[in-house]
């Protein structure tokens, strides 16, 4: 029998298995390589609250889903093409979403019986024919395959059976026609004091590949041709990761120091540990007794002429809301970033959700308005970070940005930039012209932006104070008086409103009118182009548009929403932008709202422009 | 630091435009006073000072400052003064706080800025009652005071801040009296000089909703014979005549009469930097058998927070020098698309 090579577009690969089996560096090494041999990708890490479940347990599946292409992709795929499942449980929790006709690779030797009865099998899913029918299913024992290459390295059985994540990884190497050698320089460096585990791995690795291409049971290899990106350096990046750079790549071109004050909370954590790591930036990074702490010494560190940060997700925020408000109203820079988990309370750490944008807008005791904008992409955290920090200190005003588990932890091919190609942050101190009759007014605000003087302490002649007290226009007194008062609240709000003049027209992908508009923010950005390109082949009137700031909304907005017979919003919340925009603009938008902790699909958003429009 | 040895500042540098609106009578004029009067003579440039403060009577001090100054949220004054102090070592920075601000609402904060050692200065107005919001019993008040929220009397033991200090790692624990002047001023001035986290108890008498919580230690009849005024190196002698003093009886503080029996030699000898000594003073706060011990209980050196975040910076540049992000952009597994 011979092996044939079949050309595809695109794949959708599931790796998943218990918390220790090593699944998201498993799915991090396929990912690496593919973005190497030059696809796209999109990836989509999902894995269990509980660090290590009990063994074997439904509740300690992981898994990484990753989707690549010889085409512009743009979501980490709705189903996967093939199915790894390292132990019954992973079967058991994703099969369900393998379609007819997918491929599903199992270790057998996890297949024991309390396994099977730990993910509620009453027989071996291996052996019983269930699932001969509709899938095409191998069957192998990867642990005995490991254990044969590694017998004899001087290392415990059980050390040995921690590589079979590698084996598994070889075989699909093989079988998509990626190199090993990428995998094998990372595991030296990895492991550059550990020469056993090196080996054991790497031994594994090849073990895998070389089952592909010995044995018979498999017939056919894919090739996925090269994506043709637009030119450009490449490498690939995660959604925090980017998030951090956007952050430190503001603070070095404002000449700014950056100070990140944060506790720890998934999925924003790992902003904090890259921030922490980049100590030569001369980055100060505190790791504070709680929440309200991470966001009050930042805005001590914005008092003092910091670039200041703080971190979390929604749990944080509903926190930090009272300090937010003194940011409001003390009028300091200060960036927000809400990296989006399910909720409400704990709710779902782990899984991504948009269901903060309320929380955003309103959630902070008196009118506290604060700029909001979202990224869309992992690669995109980069600039709205960036982009963050220099609204924030252009306008002193806390500017809020938020992410979700799903952007800060998936990634995706991400074309270098280069910093001195990012817009300017010009940020000039208060001095001696901001006196006036020997006093210096905090509060005499800029024409133009309406910012205040940011007045470092240690200047002469600068001594100021500022607080929580409803400040007296220019002199920055606290004052009560009603008059001053109102005009404080609306001059607050119209600082922020004012955002809107500088933002860039509104991007329309596809036409400017037709039957329906696609309207989104945040991470559900790939999942509404992908259904709108596909709708848009099928002959269908439908438009896409992708909101970057959402406080405040375009000023050419409104306009744009009223060239379409229906607007439909997808969120993965009850309906929050949906609210924002059938108030600001009076129209019967239509919502499309999943809350299931994971990302819309692009079939989902076909289905239902499609019923929509049939109507 | 940068010394002003040039400029020659007053009470009145210190002094802002803006009218102080405490109750008349309240014992916060007078430690508002002894800071405009101690300020000019500490030698440093007055737009180096930073006073934070949090929410209550105390925490509008700020604002009658001549300084920079942020008068934040209740509770939150540390932690926003350690990220002024983080971001700006150069800046010497002082915390107005109360025993509800301090050690209720913001108690989380005050512990943690203690074992961190950063270089601030807290000033903990201790009126051992809510002021602002008219006279609720506060975490330093004592069991059973009647107030409109304990109308049959409070139920839960108080705070005693020095101790709560102690143990949370301060390196400088003080006590002064509202009405002690002078003693004031150089608590002020010892606090400003200590390198690391000074925490300084002032007791503060609030005349309208706990008026004569410390007339014991401040009564003219009494105070001699109530107060053990603390001098580093000294025994520790008190009363009108001298005539008593604080001597160990197994390691129990207890009160002799000077005399036939006993003399200064068999008195402890106070030393600050004896943390068992400094944790035996804290605990006679308030007790009916032993005076109360004013001035400095404790005071060592140790590292900072702000100093260690620097020196680790330094050597990470030291490691890497001349970075840019542009360098961690580049990084990683690249390749070109044509």
């Amino acid at each position: 029998m011979s092996i044939s090579k079949k050309q595809v577009d695109e794949v959708v690969i599931r790796f998943a298995g218990d918390s220790g089996d090593g699944m998201q560096l498993t799915g991090g090494r396929f990912t690496e390589t593919t973005a190497v041999v030059g696809n796209d990708l999109s990836t989509l890490p999902d894995f269990p609250a509980e660090i290590r479940a009990p063994a074997g347990s439904l509740a300690g599946v992981s898994a990484f889903q990753i989707k690549f292409s010889s085409k512009d992709i743009h979501t980490p795929g709705d189903v996967p093409d093939v199915l790894v499942a390292m132990n019954p449980a992973a079967l058991k929790v994703h099969q369900s979403d393998v379609p007819p006709g997918g491929t599903i690779i199992c270790n057998s030797a996890a297949f024991n019986p309390r396994n099977l009865k730990l993910a509620g099998y009453d027989s071996n899913p291996l052996e019983d024919k269930t699932l001969d029918d509709y899938f095409t299913l191998y069957s192998i024992d990867m642990s005995r395959m490991v254990s044969e290459a590694c017998k004899d390295l001087d290392l415990s059985p059980k050390l040995v059976d921690r590589s079979k994540n590698f084996y598994a990884l070889g075989l699909l190497f093989w079988m998509y026609d990626r190199p090993l050698k990428s995998t094998e320089d990372w595991l030296a460096k990895k492991f550059a004091k550990k020469p056993e585990i090196i080996e054991s791995n790497v031994r594994a690795l090849n073990a895998g590949y070389n089952y592909g291409e010995t044995t018979e049971i498999f017939t056919t290899r894919y090739t996925v041709d090269k994506a043709n990106l637009p030119p450009g350096k490449y490498r690939n990046v995660v959604g925090n990761y980017a998030l951090s750079m956007g952050l430190a790549a503001a603070a070095e071109k404002s000449k700014l120091e950056l100070f990140l004050g944060s506790y720890p909370i998934t999925p924003a954590s790992d902003i904090l540990h890259t921030l922490s790591a980049w100590k030569h930036l001369g980055i100060k990074t505190f790791q504070a007794e709680d929440e309200i702490a991470g966001i009050t010494s930042a805005l001590g560190a914005a008092f003092s002429g910091s670039l200041a940060i703080t971190t979390t997700s929604g749990p944080g925020i509903a926190l930090k809301g009272e300090a937010m408000g003194l940011a409001v109203i003390t009028e300091l820079p200060l960036v927000i970033i809400n990296v989006q988990r399910g909720g409400p309370s704990t709710g779902l750490p782990t899984k991504t959700e948009q269901s903060d944008l309320m929380q955003a807008m309103y959630g902070r005791n008196g009118e506290a308005p604060i700029p909001i904008l979202a990224s869309s992409t992992p690669g995109d955290c980069f600039y709205v970070a960036y982009e963050a920090c220099r609204i924030a200190v252009k306008y002193m005003t806390p500017v809020m940005l938020l992410t979700d588990g799903y952007l800060a932890n998936g990634s995706e091919p991400w074309i270098v930039p280069d910093i001195k190609k990012l817009p300017p942050i010009d940020v000039k101190f208060a001095d001696k012209s901001n006196i006036v009759d020997g006093q210096f007014m905090p509060y005499l605000r800029k024409k133009d932006t309406l910012a205040r003087p940011w007045a470092k302490p240690g200047t002469e002649n600068l001594e100021h104070r500022i607080g929580g007290i409803e400040k007296e226009d220019v002199t920055g007194n606290v004052n009560y008086d009603p008059e001053n008062h109102h005009f404080m609240v609306k001059t607050r709000a119209l600082k922020v409103q004012n955002i809107a003049n500088e933002l860039p027209p509104t991007d329309v992908y596809g036409d400017k009118s037709g039957d329906l508009l696609i309207l989104s923010w945040g991470g559900t950005q790939g999942a509404c182009r992908s259904a709108t390109e596909a709708l848009v082949n099928d002959g269908k009137k439908v438009s896409h548009i992708h909101l970057r700031w959402i406080n405040p909304l375009p000023n050419d907005l409104g306009e744009l929403l009223i060239k379409f017979k229906h607007v439909l919003v997808p969120e993965i919340n009850l309906g929050q932008l949906i609210k924002i925009i059938r108030a600001e603009y009076l129209i019967d938008a239509i919502g499309l709202n999943k809350v299931k902790g994971k990302p819309i699909s692009s079939a989902e958003i076909q289905e239902n422009v499609k019923k929509i429009l049939e109507k | 630091m940068s010394e002003s040895s040039q400029v020659k500042y007053t009470r009145k540098d210190f002094t802002s435009d803006q009218a102080v609106r405490w109750c008349p009578g309240c014992g916060d004029y007078s430690i508002l006073t002894q800071t405009q009067k101690v300020f000019p003579d500490l030698g440093r440039k007055k737009e180096e000072f930073v006073f934070i403060s949090g929410i209550g009577c105390s925490s509008r001090f700020p604002y009658y400052m001549h300084t920079y100054g942020f008068h934040s949220i209740h509770g939150r004054a540390p932690a926003i003064a350690s990220g002024v102090k983080i971001s700006r070592p150069d800046l010497s920075v002082w915390l107005v706080t109360g025993d509800g601000d301090g050690l209720s609402i913001g108690g989380n904060h005050t512990i943690h800025l203690l074992r961190r050692n950063i270089d601030l200065n807290v000033m903990l107005f201790n009126n051992r009652i809510y002021g602002l919001t008219k006279g609720q019993y506060s975490p330093t008040s004592e069991v059973g005071k009647v107030t409109k929220s304990t109308p049959m009397g409070s139920l839960d033991e108080p705070f005693n801040p020095l101790t709560l200090a102690l143990g949370a790692g301060a390196t400088f624990i003080a006590r002064t009296i509202d009405k002690e002047s002078k003693h004031m001023q150089e608590m002020i001035t010892e606090s400003y000089h200590h390198k690391g986290t000074s925490f300084l108890e002032i007791y503060q008498n609030c005349n309208i909703f706990n008026d004569g919580a410390f007339s014991n230690f401040t009564d003219r009849d009494t105070k001699s014979d109530t107060v053990l005024w603390l001098k580093d190196g000294e025994p520790m002698v008190f009363g009108a005549e001298s005539d008593k003093g604080i001597r160990l009886d197994g390691n129990i503080p207890t009160v002799v009469e000077l005399g036939d029996k006993w003399s200064k030699d068999d008195l402890l000898v106070h030393n600050k930097k004896d943390y068992m000594i400094a944790s035996m003073l804290s605990n006679m706060t308030s007790k009916p058998d032993t005076p109360e011990p004013i001035g400095v209980l404790y005071a060592i050196d140790a590292p900072t927070y702000e100093d260690n975040i620097a020196s680790q910076i330094s050597s990470a540049i030291e490691n890497k020098p001349k970075s840019s992000i542009q360098d961690i952009i580049n990084s990683g597994d690249t390749w070109v698309v044509k």
